[in-house]
């Protein structure tokens, strides 16, 4: 195709309807605590892998739970496992099975 | 004469207050526009945080309202102020054999006055962009109470089994575009009383939240959050609507930001509830008027001091009561009420000042 210098912007749009929820529905079902978050932020603001890089779990996790799970593929590999999340979560979710049960769904999913 | 109080407003503050007052001896006059007592309450199915019957709390105040000299169907055409007596003028349109005359104006006497005039709902029409009364599938926080009364079971308008319900709040509040700055309170644990009431009907179908905050702001409240959320699986969306559009079958488009991804975010629902918030009652003005009552840029009226003269007004011998100053909850609007009845009552005992 020739190169005219034009590109087409990707539309930003989270469009619920052509969500995929089979990622979250399988989160939910792994680590049902991911219910009650109530997107503080706490885990994000400890986070030793959310220091250096853009990773921010909070947000991770909300993208799946819109049905927008291909944008995270890539970042959920920067967590580190170091588990300050869970202890800072005011709502209990246990963030550290969150992340795995996150890795497992892509893993059965694609 | 002695010793005599005038309520005006039958809703749940003005019933209990009327209540509290003849209950100490008073002799009470309430006085209510419509043909029956119970105001907002009335309308209501179940109340927040336990979901308790509105109809026992309204039976409880009338149950306590046996003593009181109540005239319904009147408005209150003129008010004036003789030293710490009041003459009160009140006009009755529709023939009502409780009022002292049909169709024709009263003059009433009393030492006290209370105002218990209320509030008004937000009318939804004024966020055209929302769609209420131009797309049927937007109703409103009352038209579900209405419909949860009914028991008719949660239908769209062709007469389907909504599989996604969406539920907007702050309409009308924290709203410039409307004149309307303030927080209307109690709307946030309403939205979520009813997402819950919603998913106890219909288990199947999607309740999703749209808040710019959860204001949880009482006892029990946040629990219900937490079990809107763990329960019952209810979604919140962090984003205040931008729009919305009506689909061919009616379903209506939704659009707003996720700000908690940073991204503009759609979502098709089959019902879309708005919880319309809080404005002064159109009398407050009014009433406020004929008194020369000082009322807030909000409307509602001010109390003499928002801490410790919280039922008084500028004016002796004029007390307020429950939403006439402001968004209140039917518990808080109940202390309230009782507050403002021992206030009056204990100015009523006072020995009149010598240059009253």
């Amino acid at each position: 195709m020739i190169d005219f210098g034009y590109t087409i912007t990707k539309d930003r749009q989270l469009d619920y309807d052509r969500g995929d929820m089979r990622y979250y529905r399988l989160v939910q079902s792994l680590e049902p605590s991911v219910d009650v978050c109530m997107e503080c932020g706490s885990c994000t603001a400890t986070c030793s892998a959310g220091q250096f890089t853009e990773f921010n779990i909070r947000k991770a996790h909300t993208l799946i739970r819109r049905g927008n799970t291909e944008s995270i593929k890539a970042e959920l590999r920067k967590c580190m496992f170091c588990g300050k999340c869970q202890l800072v979560c005011p709502r209990g979710v246990n963030l550290r099975n969150l992340i795995l049960a996150m890795n497992r769904a892509i893993e059965l999913l694609g | 004469m002695e010793n005599s109080v005038i309520v005006i407003g039958g809703g749940i503050s003005g019933m209990t207050a009327a209540g509290m007052l003849a209950l100490q001896g008073l002799s009470v006059t309430l006085l209510e526009k419509e043909k029956e007592t119970g105001g907002h309450l009335a309308r209501w199915d179940r109340l927040f945080p336990d979901r308790r019957k509105a109809s026992e709390v309204l039976d409880f105040a009338r149950e306590g309202m046996k003593r009181v000299n109540l005239v319904t169907g009147v408005t209150v055409t003129d008010i004036s102020r003789q030293g710490r007596e009041f003459t009160v003028v009140i006009n009755s349109p529709i023939p009502n054999p409780q009022s002292p005359t049909p169709d024709h104006e009263t003059v009433l006497k009393a030492r006290a006055l209370l105002l218990a005039t209320g509030f008004d709902l937000f009318e939804a029409r004024k966020k055209e962009e929302y769609g209420y009364g131009i797309y049927n599938n937007v109703i409103t926080s009352a038209d579900l109470e209405d419909r949860f009364k009914l028991k008719k079971g949660i239908l769209t308008s062709e007469g389907k089994i909504p599989a996604r319900i969406g539920i907007v709040h702050c309409v009308g509040s924290r709203d410039e575009k409307v004149g309307n700055l303030y927080c209307s309170k109690v709307c946030c644990v309403t939205g979520v009383k009813q997402a819950i009431e919603l998913k106890e009907m219909l288990p199947a179908a999607e309740v999703f939240n749209f808040y710019m905050d959860l204001r949880m702001f009482d006892r029990h409240f946040e629990e219900l959050y937490y079990e809107a959320q763990q329960k019952w699986n209810v979604n919140f969306i962090r984003g205040r609507l931008s729009e919305c559009a009506e689909n061919p079958d009616g379903s209506i488009i939704v659009k707003t930001e996720d700000t908690l991804t940073g991204k503009p975010f759609k979502i098709t629902v089959d019902l879309l509830v708005l919880l319309t918030g809080f404005v002064p009652a159109g009398s407050t003005g009014d009433i406020a008027g004929m008194l020369g009552l000082v009322t807030g840029t909000d409307g509602f009226i001010n109390s003499a001091d928002s801490h410790i003269m919280n039922n008084s007004t500028d004016i002796p011998g004029v007390f307020v009561a429950g939403a006439v100053k402001g968004p209140i909850s039917i518990g808080e609007a109940i202390a309230d009420a009782r507050a403002a009845a021992i206030q009056l009552a204990i100015y009523l005992n006072s020995p009149t000042p010598a240059d009253d």
